[in-house]
């Protein structure tokens, strides 16, 4: 196995298993608790490596969110066909005639 | 003939030499004995391949033009959307999943006379350098199959290495095509941000995704490559310059090419015999007139941090879509089940541990506090990237270096993520900079009494795709040897 010299210099990082809780609701996961251990350690150890990033010189760089280079391209305003909608809802975990079946979202008590 | 090499295929079916349904069904057969033991396909659509290849027959009989890939069987990494079959993207999230429409790239194939013969595994959502990490089984290296075969789009490599397919598709956001290309000596080439649709490509990391091919010659990726790039109205971040024809020039070596050699590249930190096959292809090439130039990349090393905070930050958005709503998985109702209980479920169960890894390391860099410090820092980064990138190019015409520093390695030899992570360090700035990259088999490292391939990368700037596939096949052939099908 290679040496992993990178890894020799990562930092500790400091993430408490509260915070990977809440990055965990954020993330709309459902991590069991006895995860939550695990997931902080491994993920620790990835931020303690990134952390890298906090020694290079940017000051006065611009953010570069793509490589692509080319300024946003309208299309005319014309109508095409769309996919049509029963084959689209055969993926769908749950259907009610041609509508997505979801869980009630209001509280029986919420209506009006 | 070779049924796995594309372009002897489309040449005997155009010429009438062969049927394609005698080339679908002979090597139809030859993959489904191959899979047993590689499990480089979810799904082999034999039915439909062999209606595809009736219809290119139909079309020689009748005189019309089959087109230039009339006959060529593809695999498809099975997170590239295909009207037939599923598109699972190995993951239990969409295990049901059929999509209503071909991605942009498959389309293309086929109005070339391309047939779509299955799809091929990888490590879940494209997340992982093993291809371990697949709902479906473990894919195998064919040249030593108690190795892994890179990742993620092992399945592809697996298939194309082990000659069970015509060409095969890949997706690389880091090196999902180039790293898995090396480790079973295949080539696989990752083309220019933007220069292959990506309109039907289930995204991770939209400013890093790119489609491209991996095939047993240089000269069937470039055919791939030649029909599948080019501006797409469905994907606004396609590239609108006509492309350059790859093919046109690409026997004819390129007089004085100037190969930048990255210092950086060459560390001790990769495994020696590596390092040595590397030198000694460098040093063919100079004998065949090419000049060798050191360049600076002194940021190489921090890619591997740049890409880790960039890439999971794009796929904690784009994943976020899998809700157990429209499509995928949904966990069953419960009592007191609220609608962030069955999205958070659903989620849990449909994906597993790497893709929540990644989510949820994409969703602290994003969030409130950690922005500035994680993302914002890393977007500065990759521009100082690039720009490195573009200074080394004033001075070569290609980079060269290992695609990987290591040949395969065993399954659960890298358990833990960072270390898997750190196979990426000389395929992930390809991305960030959105640069093509190519990794060509130059020979093979004897281990344990097996023999595991090793691949060459090369690197060109943005849009030079055909010259970065004519430096390709000047490698490939100074390493005749090394270009040959896994022993299946």
């Amino acid at each position: 196995m290679r040496s992993v010299t990178l890894a020799a210099m990562s930092e500790a990082h400091p993430l408490t298993p509260k915070e990977v809780a809440h990055v965990a609701k954020l993330a709309r996961l459902a991590v069991p608790g006895d995860r939550v251990e695990a997931l902080r350690g491994q993920l620790a150890g990835v931020l303690g490596h990134v952390a890298k990033l906090k020694a290079i010189d940017v000051e006065g760089v611009e953010p570069m969110t793509t490589p692509f280079d080319q300024s946003n391209r309208l299309d005319p305003d014309e109508p095409g066909t769309c996919l049509p909608i029963q084959e689209l809802l055969k993926n769908a975990p749950a259907v009610e005639g041609r509508y997505l079946a979801v869980p009630k979202v209001l509280a029986e008590d919420a209506g009006g | 003939m070779n049924l796995s090499d594309a372009t002897e295929i489309r040449d005997a079916v155009r010429s009438r030499k062969v049927k394609a349904t005698e080339v679908v069904s002979s090597l139809v057969a030859r993959a489904k004995a191959a899979n047993a033991k590689l499990n480089a396909f979810h799904e082999i659509l034999e039915e439909d391949a062999m209606r595809q290849a009736a219809a290119v027959d139909a079309a020689v009989a009748a005189g019309r033009d089959p087109g230039p890939m009339a006959g060529v069987p593809v695999a498809v990494k099975d997170n590239i959307a295909t009207h037939e079959g599923h598109t699972t993207c190995s993951s239990r999230m969409l295990e049901n999943y059929r999509s209503p429409f071909d991605a942009t790239c498959v389309e293309r194939l086929r109005a070339a006379g391309a047939v779509v013969m299955g799809k091929t595994n990888l490590d879940e959502f494209a997340m992982g350098s093993s291809s371990e990490h697949c709902a479906w089984g473990p894919v195998r290296n064919p040249w030593d199959q108690a190795r892994v075969p890179g990742g993620s789009s092992g399945g592809s490599a697996a298939a194309a290495a082990a000659a069970i397919c015509g060409v095969a598709l890949g997706s690389d956001t880091g090196g999902s095509i180039r790293q898995p290309a090396s480790l079973c000596g295949c080539v696989g080439f990752k083309p220019t941000y933007g220069r292959v649709s990506r309109y039907g490509l289930v995204a991770f990391g939209s400013s890093l995704d790119q489609i491209g091919p991996l095939a047993r010659t240089v000269r069937d990726a470039a055919l791939t490559y030649a029909v599948m790039a080019g501006a797409d109205p469905r994907d606004s971040t396609s590239a609108q310059r006509p492309v350059e024809d790859p093919l046109q020039d690409l026997e004819r070596p390129i007089e004085g090419l100037r190969v930048g050699v990255p210092t950086q590249y060459m560390s001790d930190a990769n495994d020696p015999r590596v390092n040595t096959l590397i030198q000694s292809s460098l040093d063919r090439l100079r004998g065949a007139g090419a000049s060798i130039v050191p360049v600076e990349l002194p940021l190489t090393d921090v890619g591997i941090s740049t890409y880790y905070v960039i890439a999971p930050a794009e796929a904690s958005a784009n994943l976020a879509r899998f809700d157990g709503i429209r499509y995928g998985h949904r966990a069953p109702a419960r009592a007191g089940q609220s609608l962030d209980d069955l999205y958070a479920e659903s989620r849990a169960q449909g994906f597993g541990p790497e893709v929540q890894r990644r989510i949820m390391l994409g969703t602290y860099v994003l969030s409130a506090g950690y922005y500035d410090a994680y993302y914002g820092r890393a977007l500065k980064v990759r521009r100082r990237i690039k720009a490195e990138f573009d200074r080394a190019f004033e001075t070569c015409d290609v980079i060269a270096g290992p695609a990987s520093p290591t040949p395969a390695f065993r399954p659960g030899e890298l358990s833990d993520p960072l270390q898997m992570y750190l196979c990426d360090v000389y395929t992930v700035n390809t991305n960030i900079a959105g640069i093509p990259g190519v990794s060509v088999p130059i020979g093979f490292v004897e281990d344990g009494g097996t023999r595991l391939p090793v691949g060459l990368h090369l690197q060109a700037p943005a849009m030079a795709d055909a010259r970065l596939l004519r430096a390709a096949r000047m490698v490939e052939s100074l390493h005749a040897s090394a270009c040959v099908s896994a022993p299946i």
